[in-house]
């Protein structure tokens, strides 16, 4: 089959139908505009929105995925990628110019930029996955076929022949003379100069700004036919380029220029995070998951040091129950689980050191929401009704995160509706994380497994967050404030010395 | 042209701090710079020094109500020079200055004049035209020629009666840099650029066929051939702007320009740094004339010793104390060479405050080239001075207090670094004295080992002795005569005594 996307193998399309629903509980927004910032024109979202359900389809992206660890091969793309920018923006421009001379000569510069990317594009590519070098066959082909060949020799010629042009301005008053230049002699140069000792440390540019894109007005316009008129031959071929040339990026091409992306921002994502990322072992049957070192990413977008968590599911385990102090990383530690598993379907190294994780068929997320005023119904009545609306879609292969549920009830409600809920998502066989403060649940079958939000004891002015598996206790903790300050003997040595 | 008062080698420098936009307008031609930064600004809280120094009252005697030397002098005591030759040097054209303070005013009146000048034609706008800029520069360098020929003969008169080699160097350099000949071929380029025959320009097609590479061209005398009404003629094509297009006059207006543009760029340069000298020379002196103003109220001073490890002086007083009472200070002769730490204890209202705060404005004022306030005066030089005092209009955040006070020494554990000069007054009082002199203990010996001088004022009794044998221990006593003596901390308190003074109203013997 022949290459036709970077993404998909099949040469799927993304679903562009917007985010799902659990897409801002975990946080996922946040990502997504990570993500895209500064790449708002390839309309990266979907991709973003997109989430796969087969083993094979993940594999296909960590094969490309490493191959752009290679810093050869992503320095290519990204030269390309810059290349079709300016493409775009030079035909964009030329589209809006008045001058017929000046358009034709930014058409032309758009095809000689185009000309020179896409051999070096092929050139720059060395890869082993299946879809990057699928490109590299297709482009390589592409190259050395007509009518690109025609197309970039006649661009070359066309160029050389304007760039050889002088010419003179003489301004007298409001007349305006061109002539061909006879090498007269450079008068600015001597009065820099002469006054060069007197500009001595100068810092202030008076150079006024004249924009090198900027379109030229009018005067320069009758400059420029002037020019044209002292130099018919060069004028004549650059016309006759414009007219054969239009339009000539291949659709395949441009199509990767845009998926490819995806891969390279969610790379700088994981670059500008200090902590590692993983390919992780997907599967769509078992559901002994497993992370080390994994974090909220969202959080570690903002936060410098966001406090890393393991996490595993053996045997019959399926509900991590999450209890422990208020801001203690409780919610932190569900969008984890929930960010994972998304990721995990998108084709994407996941945060942690080492992971395998379970490719769902759909996430499922209740959290916690200030109550609104359209329902007529309680708060507690409103989030049962989005519970039960869950269990009645929910499968066995689905993932469920469920935050503070029922938490504007009483001790002994929200110990019995937790229990029956909980009991259900058990029962359906579903994977996932509840998040309570009520003790109880942790423990209520050997499917779930208790974990616990611990207050970070050495770092007590950072507000990041450990969970760990241990029975639920409800401890709290408490610091002294010299430590704190760092003005122990010990620790303002220290600080002094650094 | 450099003038390099302040510093052998470089501009006024001051600690990164102060680089504020007040800075900035300091160096700025305009006069009204700095009244215009400081009218939209809300005047930021003193920071610690200044506060607990009281170093606004020096200021103001140096500034003799004149915000700029203010600002000037601000900066310059608040930001410290490292090394004895800076320091040195310093003093040196101050005493120059101190001898002719007539020269240096003139001087001084001079650069305002000229800077002056040169804000009425008007400075340059950012979105100006070469045509515009060039036409300006051209006007301001006119006058400041005119400026500098008289500041030249200024030097020439009173060049000999200068010792300093900050003095030696500026007048050398004026007579170098400032020849007729080379002010003479500036004058004719001025004139030149007129351009009364016409503007030629060359240039080349860039991408897009816009034109690149404008060049100002010489315009080559036609040969006598080339004037024959049939001679052959190289081809040119013309055309004329309407009277009426107006936006057809500013194209070509634009057009000039791109020629112009580096020509221009030159010109007003070359103004901005004759403005910038003039800028400069009058920042400087200002920093000498509100030395000059403090010297005249001040008796005794003397210019400090720079020397490694000392610390001793001979009636070393607080020149703001000595501003405010106009009458002769009182002040403490110190022997505290080669030592770390000095503990200061004894009676309130004895003059401990009084004896920190004289050492560190002394410290500041050596470390800025000054005069100090003292008989004689010697000192090591700090890599910084930091002060720790305890803030008396807490008192009603007994709970935040400590906190606050912690805080604060946190943030200066941030900045100070080995060789500085810590001045504690009455730290971590804000606590009871077990816990209080026991994180002072912790503080003082980890400053101790990062070779830090520390000046503790203190009535934890607890606290100084635990330094037997390190500290040097100056006392203030009951008789009321302000002055300190080396004596050993004494356990009974003398606020008990102010207490009785001010509530029972008896005097103690």
């Amino acid at each position: 089959m022949p290459f036709q996307s970077i993404l998909f193998e099949g040469g799927d399309d993304a679903d562009d139908t917007g985010p799902p629903d659990h897409f801002a509980d975990l946080h996922l927004d946040r990502i997504q505009a990570e993500l895209t910032q500064g790449r708002e024109r390839y309309r990266l979202e979907p991709f973003f929105q997109t989430p796969l359900h087969e083993v094979g389809a993940v594999r296909y992206r960590h094969e490309v995925l490493r191959d752009l660890e290679d810093d050869a091969v992503r320095a290519a793309i990204t030269r390309f990628a810059k290349a079709m920018d300016t493409i775009r923006e030079r035909l964009a421009f030329a589209a809006k110019l008045h001058h017929p001379l000046q358009r034709r000569a930014w058409f032309l510069e758009a095809a000689i930029t185009y000309c020179a990317a896409v051999p070096e594009l092929a050139a720059g590519l060395q890869p082993k996955s299946q879809g990057l070098s699928g490109l590299r066959d297709y482009v390589a082909e592409y190259a050395a076929a007509e009518p690109f060949s025609t197309l970039a020799g006649e661009a070359a010629a066309v160029k050389a022949a304007l760039a050889g042009v002088r010419y003179a301005i003489l301004i007298q008053g409001s007349r305006v003379t061109v002539s061909h230049y006879q090498d007269e002699p450079d008068y600015g140069a001597e009065v820099i100069a002469a006054f060069d000792k007197f500009k001595q440390g100068a810092v202030t540019s008076y150079l006024a700004k004249l924009p090198e894109f900027a379109e030229i007005d009018h005067v320069e316009g009758q400059v420029l036919d002037r020019v044209a008129k002292l130099h018919p031959s060069e004028f004549d071929a650059l016309h006759a380029f414009a007219e054969t040339h239009e339009p000539f990026v291949d659709p395949v091409i441009a199509r990767f220029d845009r998926e490819v992306q995806f891969y390279l921002a969610y790379r700088e994502l994981m670059e500008r995070i200090p902590l590692p990322f993983c390919y992780p072992r997907v599967s769509a049957r078992s559901k002994e998951i497993a992370a080390t070192g994994t974090f909220d990413l969202a959080l570690a977008t903002r936060v410098p040091d966001v406090v890393t968590n393991d996490l595993h599911l053996a045997g019959p385990e399926r509900m991590f129950v999450v209890t422990g102090p208020n801001n203690g990383g409780k919610t932190t530690f569900a969008r984890t689980f929930g960010q994972l598993h998304h990721l995990a379907g998108l084709g994407l190294p996941v945060p942690g050191r080492d992971a395998r994780l379970f490719l769902p068929d759909r996430i499922y997320t209740h959290f916690e929401r200030e109550e609104e005023l359209a329902t007529l119904r309680g708060k507690f009545e409103d989030e049962l009704v989005r519970v039960h609306d869950i269990l009645e879609h929910a499968t066995a292969r689905s993932v469920i995160v469920m935050n503070e549920s029922f938490s504007s009830t009483s001790l002994h409600d929200a110990l019995f509706v937790g229990s029956e809920v909980l009991r259900r998502i058990l029962d359906l066989d579903a994977l996932g994380v509840y998040v309570t403060f009520v003790d109880e649940l942790a423990s209520l079958s050997e499917a779930t497994v208790s974990m616990v939000s611990q207050i970070e004891p050495d770092n007590p002015a950072e507000r990041t967050f450990k969970v760990v598996r241990k029975p639920a206790d409800g401890l709290a903790y408490a610091w002294a404030i010299a430590e704190k300050h760092g003005l122990t003997y010990e620790r303002l040595r220290e600080r002094i010395a650094a | 042209m450099k003038v390099f008062l302040l510093h052998a080698d470089r501009d006024f420098e001051v600690a990164p701090e102060l680089r504020d936009d007040v800075f900035e307008a300091l160096h700025n031609p305009n006069r009204f710079a700095l009244l215009n930064v400081k009218r939209n600004r809300t005047e930021a809280e003193p920071d610690a020094i200044t506060r607990d120094l009281e170093l606004e009252t020096l200021w103001n005697a140096m500034a003799a109500g004149d915000e700029f030397v203010y600002e000037t002098v601000k900066r310059a005591t608040l930001s410290s020079l490292a090394d004895a030759d800076a320091i040195v040097y310093r003093q040196q054209v101050l005493a120059d200055c101190l001898e002719h303070p007539q020269a240096v005013a003139d001087l001084y009146a001079l650069a305002l004049e000229a800077l002056e000048a040169s804000r009425k034609v008007g400075g340059f706008w950012h979105n100006d035209r070469p045509d515009t800029i060039l036409y300006r520069a051209v006007q301001i360098l006119t006058l400041h020629v005119d400026v500098l020929q008289r500041v030249r003969a200024l030097a020439d008169e009173h060049a000999a009666g200068f010792r300093s080699p900050g003095f030696t160097r500026f007048f050398a350099m004026l007579q170098e840099e400032l020849s007729d000949d080379y002010l003479a071929t500036i004058e004719d380029h001025l004139r030149e650029l007129e351009f009364k025959h016409g503007l030629l320009e060359s240039a080349a097609l860039a991408p897009g066929n816009r034109g690149t590479g404008y060049v100002v061209r010489r315009q080559r005398e036609r040969r006598w051939t080339e004037r024959l009404p049939f001679a052959d003629k190289p081809p040119s094509h013309s055309f004329t702007i309407p009277p009426r297009d107006e936006g057809g006059f500013r194209a070509l207006e634009e057009l000039r320009g791109r020629g112009l543009n580096h020509v221009a760029n030159a010109v007003a340069q070359s103004a901005d740094h004759v403005s910038s000298f003039f800028s400069m020379l009058r920042l400087e002196l200002a920093f000498y004339l509100g030395c000059v103003n403090l010297h005249a109220r001040l008796e005794p001073t003397c210019f400090p010793e720079p020397v490694d490890g000392a610390l001793s002086a001979e009636e070393l007083y607080d020149p703001g104390l000595a501003l405010h009472l106009e009458t002769p200070p009182v002040g403490n002769d110190l022997a505290a060479d080669g030592r770390e730490l000095i503990i200061v204890t004894g009676a309130n209202q004895g003059g401990k405050s009084t004896l920190l705060r004289a050492l560190g404005v002394a410290q500041l004022m050596l470390q800025s080239g000054m005069f100090v306030a003292a008989r004689s005066f010697r000192a090591g030089i700090a890599t910084g001075v930091f002060t720790h005092y305890k803030r008396e209009e807490d008192a009603s955040l007994r709970a935040g207090k400590l906190d606050e006070e912690l805080q604060r020494m946190s943030e200066i554990a941030d900045q100070i670094r080995p060789g500085a000069l810590l001045l504690c007054n009455e730290s971590f009082a804000a606590t009871n004295e077990r816990e209080g002199s026991e994180i002072a203990r912790q503080v003082v010996r980890a400053m101790l080992d990062r070779d830090i001088r520390v000046v503790f004022v203190t009535h934890m009794y607890d606290l100084a002795r635990s330094f037997d044998g390190t500290a040097l221990y100056l006392r203030a006593d009951r008789d009321r005569s302000f002055r300190l003596r080396e004596a050993e901390p004494l356990r009974t308190s003398y606020g008990a005594d102010a207490y009785r003074r001010v509530f029972e109203g008896r005097e103690v013997a």
